[in-house]
């Protein structure tokens, strides 16, 4: 897999970009290449993240703006064709603004802009983005939000836990997301949006490791 | 063509928490307004936009609000809608 390339996308106001890059390329030595949000062409990259940040200055709604942009209109095919896509905090917004991922996320329960370590419960293995194999079935990852209260009907809800789709839940829900979710997975699994932030926990210095294994897993097997 | 005036309307769903409109009740009580029974924060926006009679104007509205203007997961819409 020495080629295997994973696109970054680059919004106006993304400001996890080159986190998520240093972190794919110095800590697991994976090919990175950053995506104009105006590219339409994602033939040379096998994977993609969507990082956090605000992109168009979160007007109207986080990620409403982002969802019309060229690159998220070329993604419908990418995600057909089975490649993956990670949506870390504003990029899971993006995914549910543009309906790759069912729900919204809107303004925290109590107004504050959270920026905090959380312990989080690994729900699913579908799509293979979390280690939950052996016993550690919890993970620490570092969040940040101001707007990271999922909320969906009920019907959504009970979809997504018939189908396994939930990926994670807070195990002390910070933000007042329904039925503490973290983050979510398409039905196929090769679609992950969450709100904690995988590419800020992947060096012991800073704090820990527990987000290599969700970047490690834009690999396909 | 004509031209028209259109104020579009975008609320929270009833069922979603409006964190910011319970910030704003308890402001507008310690203030000393009496009797608030609830206080809900949505959007206005305008919009002048031309077209070939109301019908074909409340097409493009209709497309706006369910496409950008809203999310229908968690906002309602309605607008109003003045010839000029």
């Amino acid at each position: 897999m020495d080629n295997f390339t994973v696109g970054v996308v680059v919004f106006p106001g993304s400001n996890c970009d080159r986190d998520v890059s240093w972190a794919l390329e110095g800590c697991l030595d994976i090919k990175t290449k950053y995506l104009w949000h105006e590219s339409s062409d994602l033939s040379d990259v096998d994977a993609i993240v969507l990082p956090g940040g605000f992109s168009y200055g979160d007007y109207l709604r986080c990620g409403a703006i982002a969802r019309f942009s060229t690159l998220i209109n070329a993604l419908d095919e990418f995600v057909k064709s089975g490649k993956r896509v990670l949506g870390i905090c504003n990029g899971f917004q993006i995914l549910t603004e543009s309906g790759f991922l069912p729900g919204a996320l809107v303004a925290n329960k109590n107004l504050n802009f959270i920026c905090d370590d959380v312990e989080l419960d690994i729900v699913s293995s579908k799509g293979g983005w979390f280690n939950n194999v052996d016993e550690k079935q919890t993970i620490k990852l570092p969040i940040a939000h101001g707007e990271g209260r999922y909320h969906c009907d009920s019907d959504t809800l009970k979809k997504l836990v018939d189908n396994e789709l939930i990926a994670l839940r807070y195990k002390n829900n910070p933000n007042g997301s329904s039925f503490d979710i973290a983050g979510i997975t398409n039905e196929k699994g090769n679609v992950l949006g969450l709100m904690p932030h995988p590419e800020r926990a992947c060096d012991e210095i800073i704090g820990g490791t527990d987000g290599l294994f969700t970047l490690k897993s834009l690999i396909t097997k | 063509m004509d031209q028209f005036a259109v104020k579009v309307f975008v609320r929270l769903r009833p069922s979603v928490l409006d964190p910011a409109g319970e910030a704003t009740k308890s402001a507008s009580i310690k203030l000393g307004a009496e009797g608030i029974k609830s206080l809900r924060i949505g959007k206005m926006i305008e919009v002048q936009i031309e077209g070939n009679g109301e019908n074909e104007v409340r097409e493009k509205i209709d497309l706006l609000c369910d496409r950008l203007f809203a999310n229908t997961v968690i906002e309602d819409y309605e607008y109003s809608l003045e010839k000029l």
